[in-house]
């Protein structure tokens, strides 16, 4: 097993090195990947099939040394390589905060007070969960990037083709993000937490344009300001506590509050709440694959896992109180500025802070019921995000553009796409799909805490996140007459990715009852020492089962009962000045005039200008005075 | 038992809601000093409407209005056979939703407003509803209605903020004046007839016969505050649910339509006041 | 069930003086109050039953009522209300005046007056509404006998 660990972790940086050294494009380059992401995918699931076989937990002690001394030697790479592009951008700033953090790492590194004689690498459910998350869905965004990255740069010419270079990033990516999730010793997860921030910065200024390099030094200085909290609380653990290991500082329950609460707010910069929001929302100029992995399996979900790790820790504290407060607060104002957009991909990024906070509310909340609604959640946004992300990107080759306003009558156009959407958009938010089957849950939870500020968080982000999402459903089924279908240029790369994760949608839908036995609830009763609590009744499961399945007839049920087969189309009604065509309207002086039928965005209610910055004060004085309450009352 | 009412809510709802359309339609009238239809003059339309051709915009339509009954349907048997109020408030949002895609699908100018009008109503009483199932489990620390129904003192106790809260979302509910903004019963209203603009005959007719059922289903959680298990309880409810559809009406004869942004900022301050409030009181007394 | 219970209408004005429109929503007030006999007044031609149009027919809305009425279901009946709706009136030999109402579509009843009066124009409603009825019957006749 520790062979199989070793081999996900290791095995994903081979790749990068290989794609990276593959300059030309072709079928060579397009079967090595296929291959590559095959093996990781096969690999997981072998992985996880064999440990819920063996079912334990279980530690692996490593002879370290050398390996600790090679993380430091990389991380100081990572330092010049950081210092090199700040000096190129001049954003001087972010050496100083990479310096800052480097150094202490190092100095405690040196000082030989990290050495340890505890198990290094670590797997439990929550870790199974995060393969499933990582591995999976991570590779099917691979695959998708290979026919995508194709017609990107037929779309865009006038950036340079760095192809090789942008695939090898997307293994760097997930080869980190595995390290992350299967370390415990927090030096190692500091390391590799450092590897994703600047793979993200790489991959975030692809396009080397402008706006590009603006929105990836944005990323890096914010989530560097995570990794500086990070080392800190290392730094804190290893002088004061004596430990390195996470697991350990978890069993200290709520007794340390000033690690944890430095971890937090790691957490809280690296999954994108606010004030730390500005990084996601920027990092939508990349290519879309990029965009899917960053908001689905990768980097923020890095953030919300150590959350979700933290959670017994957090409860009660002064640092649950900061990350429920900023993850509510995230939710309802991130799906009330998510309304205002007309760019789909800006309200993916929104809904994706959005639900981001609601799981970060919920690891706050730190009791069983809350943390098991965030690990719910968690897979179900990892799932439906990257779907939604995938058909946008695929739609906006086949269209053009990626504007909900243009997405109106899809359903004509690009009908099966538009199925694929259909699915993901139901996921996020409809009963009885995914996402709102965790939502009830995390509302059960914050009752049954009596976190009235959540409750009330909670109810209105329903609100607005109905209004949004549905808003859009109605665009892509709104029926054009007279119009054409357009060509689906999809790859059949990109199908595979679509279709597969459309599947894992649905059988999530329908199984996520066995999942939560067999991952979810045992990694909760050994972190809670608890008896299985159900959360949503076997009941209330089947009366769910039971609406999808109504859903899924109704067209069948409707079609045999001959309703509406008599009906007489006729022209929509517009004071009889209808052409005819049900698109254009006769005007004062006799001419055809084109209809032109637009969404509500109400900008002056839920526009950025109106709510992005006292958001931003509000959630960093929160921060910031809890913080400092934190400090004060240790120091 | 709990069949029983499921079944007699399916059977029943129609007729009620008929009923209390018709009532609704002659006091109406009373209050504007006019005679008024026959009480049973609902049933006549929906006869009509099922007689009549059909015409419609798209073959997408129907399919979605019937998603729309079967959803509204399905809520209130769950209600009834005393399910989880939060999942009976799911489904009737699910509900809604369908019914709205399915005029955004006509994809004509009144009924794609009369759908983003719809949307925003929706918007603005979704928090208060929620809020309904949370306090029915802060008061009788379930979510099942078959128990809430029989608890031991009636919730209205422990709820009135709550209770005033959801009187006020069912002025927007029963699509009353000054929040009748996506569709209406009266005529002459700037869209034309919004959201039903592009249904007729026998589709029209399926929405009117879910709006009766979802009538009923409303004004029977409005009852639940009153039901403690005794007989007594179902008169005094029967006589709260009387006094808060005349408030409802009355509403509607007096008050002209608002503004999208005045109806969300009164519903969203009502349910923060009247609503968050009663729930603060509620988890001091419960802690 | 008789459609003749539930009679929903659509008032169109074509160049009407506006003297019959007045009449006719004052038929809807409470003096006259035609909801007694299940009268809504729709402004929608997908509800409506019966189209009830004041005013003559000219140039610009010709086409306007053609489609008004097309998007009509069946069964429906066309009510001309006042003289212009029912030949063109005084207007009638204005340059852009075609003439009544039946020179675009079949009209059931007319109801003459200049302006109509209320009685008479609920009197014209009541008849249009027997002969939803009759028209009723005959479009499932007509069913029937495609059916054979």
């Amino acid at each position: 097993m520790l062979g199989t660990v070793i081999f996900l972790i290791i095995f994903p940086f081979v790749c990068a090195g290989v794609l990276a050294l593959m300059r030309k494009s072709g079928p060579y380059r397009k079967c090595t990947l296929f291959v590559f992401c095959a093996v990781i995918a096969a690999v997981d699931i072998y992985f996880i099939v064999n440990s819920l076989v063996f079912d334990e937990t279980q530690e692996y002690l490593l002879e370290t040394h050398l390996l600790d001394n090679v993380m430091l030697f990389l991380e100081w790479a990572l330092f010049v390589l950081i210092a090199y592009f700040s000096i190129r951008y001049k954003k001087y700033y972010c050496i100083l905060l990479s310096l800052l953090q480097t150094g202490l790492i190092t100095y405690l590194e040196l000082t030989g007070q990290t050495e340890s004689h505890i198990a290094h690498l670590y797997v439990d459910k929550l870790t199974l969960v995060m393969c499933l998350v990582v591995g999976l869905i991570g590779c099917l965004i691979c695959v998708y990037a290979m026919g995508y990255m194709k017609d990107f740069k037929a779309h865009h010419s006038e950036f340079r083709d760095r192809r090789s270079f942008f695939f090898s990033m997307l293994f760097l990516f997930m080869g980190a993000m595995f390290g992350l999730i299967f370390s415990n010793n927090m030096i190692w997860m500091y390391f590799f937490w450092e590897i994703t921030s600047v793979c993200s910065f790489l991959l975030i200024g692809y396009n080397q344009s402008r706006e590009a390099v603006d929105n990836s030094f944005r990323a890096l200085w914010m989530n560097l300001l995570g990794g500086l909290g990070f080392a800190v609380a290392i730094y804190y653990c290893v002088t004061q506590l004596g430990m390195v290991n996470l697991q350990q500082l978890i069993d200290m329950g709520s007794a340390v509050v000033f690690p944890v609460i430095f971890l937090a707010f790691a957490g809280l910069t690296k999954s994108a709440q606010l004030p730390f929001s500005g990084w996601l929302l920027g990092a939508m100029v990349a290519p879309t694959p990029t965009s899917a992995l960053l908001h689905s399996a990768t980097m923020v979900k890095a953030g919300v896992y150590l959350l979700i790790r933290l959670a017994p820790a957090m409860c009660d504290t002064l640092a649950g109180l900061m990350v429920t407060t900023v993850g509510g607060f995230t939710f309802f104002i991130a799906s009330m500025l998510a309304i205002s957009q007309s760019d789909g991909k800006k309200v993916l990024a929104y809904s994706t802070v959005s639900n981001l906070g609601l799981i970060a509310a919920c690891a706050g909340v730190g009791r069983y019921e809350a943390v098991w609604a965030g690990i719910l959640l968690m897979m179900f946004h990892a799932v439906s995000k990257s779907l939604m992300f995938l058909t946008v990107g695929a739609v906006e080759n086949s269209l053009g553009s990626r504007n909900i306003e243009d997405m109106h009558g899809l359903i004509v156009k690009l009908p099966s796409l538009t199925a694929i959407l259909v699915i993901g958009i139901a996921g996020m938010f409809l009963a009885p799909f995914g996402m709102l089957i965790s939502k009830w849950a995390a509302l059960k939870a914050y009752v049954d805490t009596q976190s009235i500020l959540l409750v009330i968080f909670l109810i209105f982000g329903s609100a607005t996140t109905l209004f949004y999402w549905t808003k859009w459903l109605g665009s892509l089924v709104s029926v054009h007459h007279h119009s054409e279908r357009l060509e689906n240029i999809t790859k059949g790369s990109e199908w595979f990715a679509l279709i597969s994760l459309s599947v894992m949608m649905v059988a999530l839908c329908l199984t996520f009852p066995v999942v939560s036995s067999y991952l979810i609830e045992p990694f909760l009763q050994e972190l809670f020492h608890t008896e299985a609590v159900s959360v949503i009744s076997s009941g209330n499961v089947l009366i769910m089962l039971m609406m999808i399945f109504m859903i899924v007839l109704l067209p069948v049920l409707v079609h045999f009962l001959t309703l509406g087969k008599k009906n007489k189309i006729v022209i929509s009604y517009m004071g009889g000045a209808n052409t005819g065509d049900d698109r254009s309207f006769v005007n004062s002086t006799g001419d055809a005039k084109r209809m032109y039928l637009a969404n509500w965005y109400m900008e002056s209610w839920f526009g950025e200008k109106k709510l992005w910055k006292p958001s931003i004060v509000l959630s960093a004085a929160a921060i910031i005075i809890l913080l400092v309450m934190v400090i004060g009352g240790v120091a | 038992m709990s069949w029983i009412l499921a079944i007699g809510f399916l059977v029943l709802a129609p007729l009620l809601g008929g009923l209390l359309e018709g009532a609704d339609r002659v006091l109406c009238a009373r209050m504007q000093g006019r005679q008024g239809p026959p009480l049973l003059q609902p049933f006549y339309d929906m006869f009509k409407l099922i007689q009549k051709q059909s015409v419609v915009v798209n073959n997408v339509q129907d399919v979605l209005v019937c998603g729309f009954l079967i959803f509204v349907v399905f809520a209130g048997l769950l209600f009834f056979w005393g399910g989880d109020i939060l999942l009976v408030f799911f489904a009737l949002t699910l509900a809604e939703i369908f019914f709205i895609m399915s005029s955004c699908s006509a994809n004509s100018p009144y009924s794609s407003m009369g759908a983003q009008r719809e949307l925003l109503q929706n918007m603005a009483y979704e928090p208060m509803i929620l809020l309904t199932a949370i306090g029915f489990y802060l008061a009788a620390n379930t979510f099942n209605v078959n128990e809430i129904a029989v608890a031991s003192v009636p919730a209205i106790v422990y709820l009135p903020g709550i209770f005033i809260g959801y009187v006020f979302i069912l002025v927007i509910k029963f699509r009353k004046s000054p929040f009748d903004l996506s569709t209406s019963h009266h005529a002459h209203q700037e869209m034309v007839r919004g959201l039903t603009t592009e249904l007729s005959g026998n589709v029209l007719a399926i929405v009117s016969l879910a709006e009766w059922y979802e009538n009923i289903l409303l004004i029977s959680i409005l009852g639940l505050f009153f039901l403690n298990g005794t007989l007594w309880s179902v008169l005094a409810a029967v006589l709260g649910c009387g006094i808060a559809y005349f408030v409802v009406v009355l509403a509607d004869n007096v008050f002209p339509r608002v503004k999208w942004d005045a109806m969300i900022k009164s519903t969203w301050i009502v349910t923060l006041v009247a609503g968050g409030i009663n729930l603060m009181i509620m988890e001091l007394l419960t802690r | 069930m008789k459609v003749s219970k539930s009679p929903w209408m659509l008032h169109y004005d074509g160049s009407s003086c506006n003297g019959c429109d007045i009449e006719v929503l004052a038929c809807t007030m409470p003096r006259y109050d035609v909801e007694r006999f299940g009268v809504i007044n729709t402004g929608n031609p997908k509800h409506a039953d019966i189209l009830l149009i004041t005013g003559g027919i000219n140039a610009q809305n010709k086409p306007v009522v053609e489609q008004i009425y097309s998007q009509m279901p069946q069964p429906k009946v066309v009510v001309a209300v006042g003289i212009c709706a029912c030949n063109g009136g005084v207007f009638k030999d204005c340059y852009n005046i075609l003439g009544g109402v039946d020179t675009v579509l079949p009209v059931d009843i007319y109801v003459p007056g200049c302006a109509a009066k209320p009685e008479a124009i609920i009197d014209g409603v009541i008849q249009a509404v027997a002969l939803l009825d009759e028209k009723r019957k005959s479009v499932r006749e007509d069913k029937k006998e495609a059916g054979q």
